[in-house]
């Protein structure tokens, strides 16, 4: 059996920049396994631009940010696995996986997991009607689309507004498809705002909050769907159903994190995120395995799964150096308006700052976070609005660790 | 000319085209669809019955009986996906539990063996997830599940390996009798002649009998609506789970299914036709609260597709599986619903003596081959054995289906082998690529470039089903 210091599961954004983080912190015997020809993961199909403003300073497009990591990669000399597929993780960091040369075993003095995530299907949405040809999970219609230079329909229906949705009603537009609409069942849209502005309203796209589509029309392609508008509890209201003639339904519903191999290694998960249970390391309950990226929690930037990912590649490094990790951990805990916090735990006892990640549950006007132990208050911040789809992070400085045993919670009021 | 034309290539009209091909036969299986096992046979519960439930003394009966064991002895020689998992037919009240005793008589009536009936708690203790509520139920220990479209492709594809000629795309619009046999003609003008035909069609059964002049029944198309949940949720009951049939209709059932999934459903509703296959928010809704009835702990965050399947049903009952009393060479095997699939190689069986009653010449074929290869060998092989057959087979190295680990090689093999996919859900049948949780979002460009390939045709004539179902509208 081969042996890593890390073996590094997917090389997408997280997983590169995971290996560079590591290997800088000191531990060269690092490497990446992926299942495509090419590192860059979905990076490689989002050919717009709008990444790297926070990390690198400029703005790249998916492809030229994946290059500036592959580069980093290459300089290195990381070793890289490419065409190949894991298909199982041991709790004793043992990583089974096959290409075409054959069945790969490495053992790994840490594993970093990486494998992103995947689009909610037309099933698991469960919408009713026909089942025929011309239904897309928007990802795979923008790779379709942008790595293999097809067109994927002429008039076109989108089903949710999170950015890959928004994305690719621009993209659409721009090689003459008519979008005829985006619904989405909540009443704001889980998008970046500036994707709103850029990819609907410049082309004149109509999107519908409070919408779904409630049924799928056509024998062999789509024909048409039905949209209408919902109630508070997302029940259709039947008198506000309307049929839009179209030949392509695309789905972006949401990102789920690909965790098939997590599970299976028994690595306890926090059903709110769909990722597993971490400390400030990225460290999962299983000692040696860490994870980042968006199998962990589903990030609006590639920019912020580059931080997190460096953060698992410092502490998968440090863990190879020294695996003792003895100190007592504290849990981190939702409070008033916030839906979750990553870490989930936090070891700190001083001797460094650790931010807190967290998403709320419903879009505010100006509000205050407060992070607290409830005796006292560890740090708070001041924000003008927030958004479910815009991910929020507040560092509390190494000092205010210190002493912290009960658990940590971080709540929000909203100021007139 | 041919000795024998079987219209309908779904699980009935496969299984006889296969056990035609065990005599000195040349068989023509005609199938309206771009594929096998497009109509009910792809869209239903997928279970083996006991053979309690049918009135004793009809045909259902008969072949449900001796069905059963045939059923499980041909699933394992052409290596399909089955399993003997048991069912539990469960009553929630002291009025069901009288019904349940009665299933228990007719199951004795119809000489199915082993029957117990079990209280709540005797139950409970063999399926835990069973809701508190149950008061009783049968239990029938020689019941199972098989996937019934594998079914149909392996025996369509060890008919054809056995000498079978398929014909997909071939929609029947006429059926003339002449002096010496039928001439069929399709659709598209292309014609088959032969000396007997069978009348498998399914949900057009009574169509085809009518061109044929002997359009003596109608056939009531009903819908039944189901969820496909992931495999996370396919240990939730163990049993094949059945309600005692109520006024709200026969109930829905929660079961394992042959591939590990949690399958519960159907309706039963009235539709136009046998293209009826939409599934609607009532349907789904129905199926979802009917289930947790049984099983209240049912996951439904983790359906992964629903779909519908129409049965054809006659006003009378039963199976109709009987020589034209109008048409001398027609023989009929029309009205097959449930129990249709635990049936299918006795009714082939009983087909093929139907036949030489009416001067078909049947004489043993020694070639004829039963076994067909196990198509998912490599998915049972453990690392050792992969890695040794991965150095053979390079392409079995390449995962194409990150869910359900489905390789290029296997693809390239349902692409290749009898009866070979020829798009996109044909795949899917046969491989289970993009059959998984994300349901072929990853996989489906990649598969498609693999049909692309093997077939010969441009990415932009690559369906999803056949007909108009081109997954593309062009380049860019």
């Amino acid at each position: 059996m081969k042996y890593h210091d890390i073996v590094i599961v997917g090389g997408g954004p997280a997983g590169m920049a995971a290996a560079v983080a590591a290997f800088d912190a000191g531990v060269t015997d690092v490497a990446i396994l992926d299942r495509e020809e090419k590192l860059g993961g979905i990076l490689k199909q989002c050919i717009h631009n709008g990444f790297g403003l926070h990390k690198l300073g400029r703005e790249l497009t998916g492809p030229e940010y994946a290059d500036v990591y592959r580069a980093e990669v290459e300089k290195r000399g990381i070793a890289v696995y490419t065409n190949t597929m894991v298909t199982a993780v041991s709790p004793e960091r043992v990583v089974t996986a096959q290409n075409r040369s054959g069945v790969l075993t490495l053992s790994a003095g840490a594993v970093v997991l990486a494998m992103g995530c995947r689009e909610r299907s037309r099933g698991a949405l469960n919408i009713s009607g026909t089942r025929p040809a011309g239904v897309y999970s928007a990802g795979t219609a923008q790779k379709l689309m942008n790595c293999e230079g097809y067109r994927v329909g002429e008039r076109v229906v989108i089903l949710g507004s999170g950015d890959i949705g928004l994305i690719m009603a621009r993209r659409l537009s721009l090689e003459g498809a008519k979008v005829e609409a985006v619904c989405e069942i909540m009443p704001y849209s889980g998008g970046l705002i500036r994707n709103i502005v850029q990819c609907l309203e410049d082309f004149g796209i109509p999107l519908y909050l409070s919408h779904t589509v409630a049924e799928i029309h056509g024998r062999r392609r789509v024909e048409g769907v039905t949209i209408a508008e919902v109630d508070d509890k997302r029940r259709v209201i039947e008198a506000t159903k309307r049929y839009v003639p179209c030949d392509t339904l695309l789905l972006s519903c949401g990102l789920i994190p690909e965790n098939e191999l997590t599970r299976a290694a028994g690595i306890p998960m926090d059903p709110v995120t769909g990722g597993a249970l971490v400390d400030e390391h990225r460290q999962t309950a299983v000692p040696g395995i860490f994870a980042c990226g968006n199998v962990l929690q589903v990030h609006d930037l590639v920019d912020y799964v580059s931080d997190e990912a460096e953060i698992a590649g410092a502490g998968a490094a440090a863990f190879v150096r020294n695996k003792a990790e003895n100190r007592a951990a504290v849990t981190t805990k939702a409070g008033n308006g916030v839906r979750y916090v990553l870490p989930q735990q936090v070891r700190a006892d001083g001797g460094e700052d650790v931010s807190l990640f967290l998403r709320v549950v419903r879009p505010f006007g100006k509000v205050r976070y407060t992070v607290s132990d409830g005796e006292r208050v560890l740090a708070t911040a001041n924000r003008l609005k927030a958004a479910p789809g815009e991910m929020e992070k507040i560092t509390v400085s190494r000092d205010k660790w210190q002493n912290v045993t009960g658990p940590v919670t971080v709540s929000l009021e909203e100021l007139a | 000319m041919y000795d024998v034309i079987v219209a309908g290539a779904g699980v009935i009209g496969g299984m006889l085209a296969r056990e035609l091909t065990r005599y000195r036969l040349s068989v023509c299986l005609l199938e309206r669809e771009n594929d096998v096992a497009c109509g009910a046979t792809k869209a239903n519960s997928g279970i083996v019955h006991g053979g309690y439930d049918p009135e004793p003394g009809t045909l259902k009966a008969k072949m449900n009986a001796d069905g059963v064991e045939k059923l499980f002895a041909t699933a394992a020689e052409l290596h399909v996906p089955a399993s003997r998992c048991g069912s539990m037919v469960v009553a929630f009240s002291a009025e069901e539990d009288k019904t349940v005793k009665a299933l228990f008589a007719r199951g004795q009536a119809n000489g199915i063996g082993g029957l117990s009936v079990l209280s709540g708690d005797e139950a409970r203790a063999l399926e835990p997830a069973l809701s508190p509520a149950v008061t009783s139920a049968l239990l029938v220990p020689n019941a199972g599940v098989v996937c019934p479209y594998q079914l149909t492709i392996a025996a369509v594809g060890n008919a054809m390996d056995n000498g079978a000629e398929l014909k997909l795309n071939f929609e029947i619009v006429a059926v003339t009798r002449e002096a010496d046999g039928f001439t069929v003609t399709a659709a598209d003008g292309q014609t088959v002649r032969g000396r007997y035909l069978v009348n498998c069609a399914g949900g057009h059964a009574d169509a085809v009998a009518a061109m044929a002049g002997d359009g003596f029944f109608t056939l009531i198309p009903r819908a039944g609506e189901y969820m496909l949940l992931d495999r996370a949720e396919g240990e939730r009951v163990r049993h094949t789970v059945f309600q005692v049939p109520t006024k709200e209709g026969k109930g829905v059932l929660v079961t394992p299914t042959a591939d590990g999934n949690l399958l519960v459903g159907p309706t039963a509703t009235r539709v136009e036709s046998a293209e009826s296959t939409e599934t609607t928010p009532a349907g789904l809704e129905t199926v979802a609260r009917l289930a947790a009835k049984s099983v209240p702990t049912v996951n439904f965050r983790q359906v992964i597709t629903s779909f519908s399947g129409v049965r054809a049903s006659v006003a009378g009952g039963d199976f109709i599986i009987e020589p034209s009393k109008k048409v001398s060479g027609l023989l009929h095997v029309a009205a097959i619903d449930s129990p249709g699939l635990t049936s299918c190689v006795s009714i082939a069986e009983y087909a093929v003596t139907l036949l030489r009653g009416m001067g078909l010449a049947t004489e043993k074929d020694p070639a004829f081959n039963g076994e067909r290869a196990d198509t998912h060998a490599f998915r049972r092989m453990n690392d050792a054995e992969r890695d040794a057959f991965i150095k053979e087979h390079p392409d079995y190295g390449k995962i194409v289906c990150r869910c359900e680990t489905v390789t290029e090689g296997e693809i390239r093999d349902a692409l290749r082998r009898n009866p070979p996919a020829a798009d996109i859900d044909g795949v899917k049948r046969r491989t289970r690529a993009g059959m998984g949780r994300c349901q072929g979002g990853f996989c489906m460009p990649y598969v498609m470039r693999l049909i692309s390939e093997e077939k010969q045709i441009a990415m932009t004539d690559v369906t999803k089903n056949g007909g108009g179902s081109k997954q593309l509208k062009g380049r860019i």
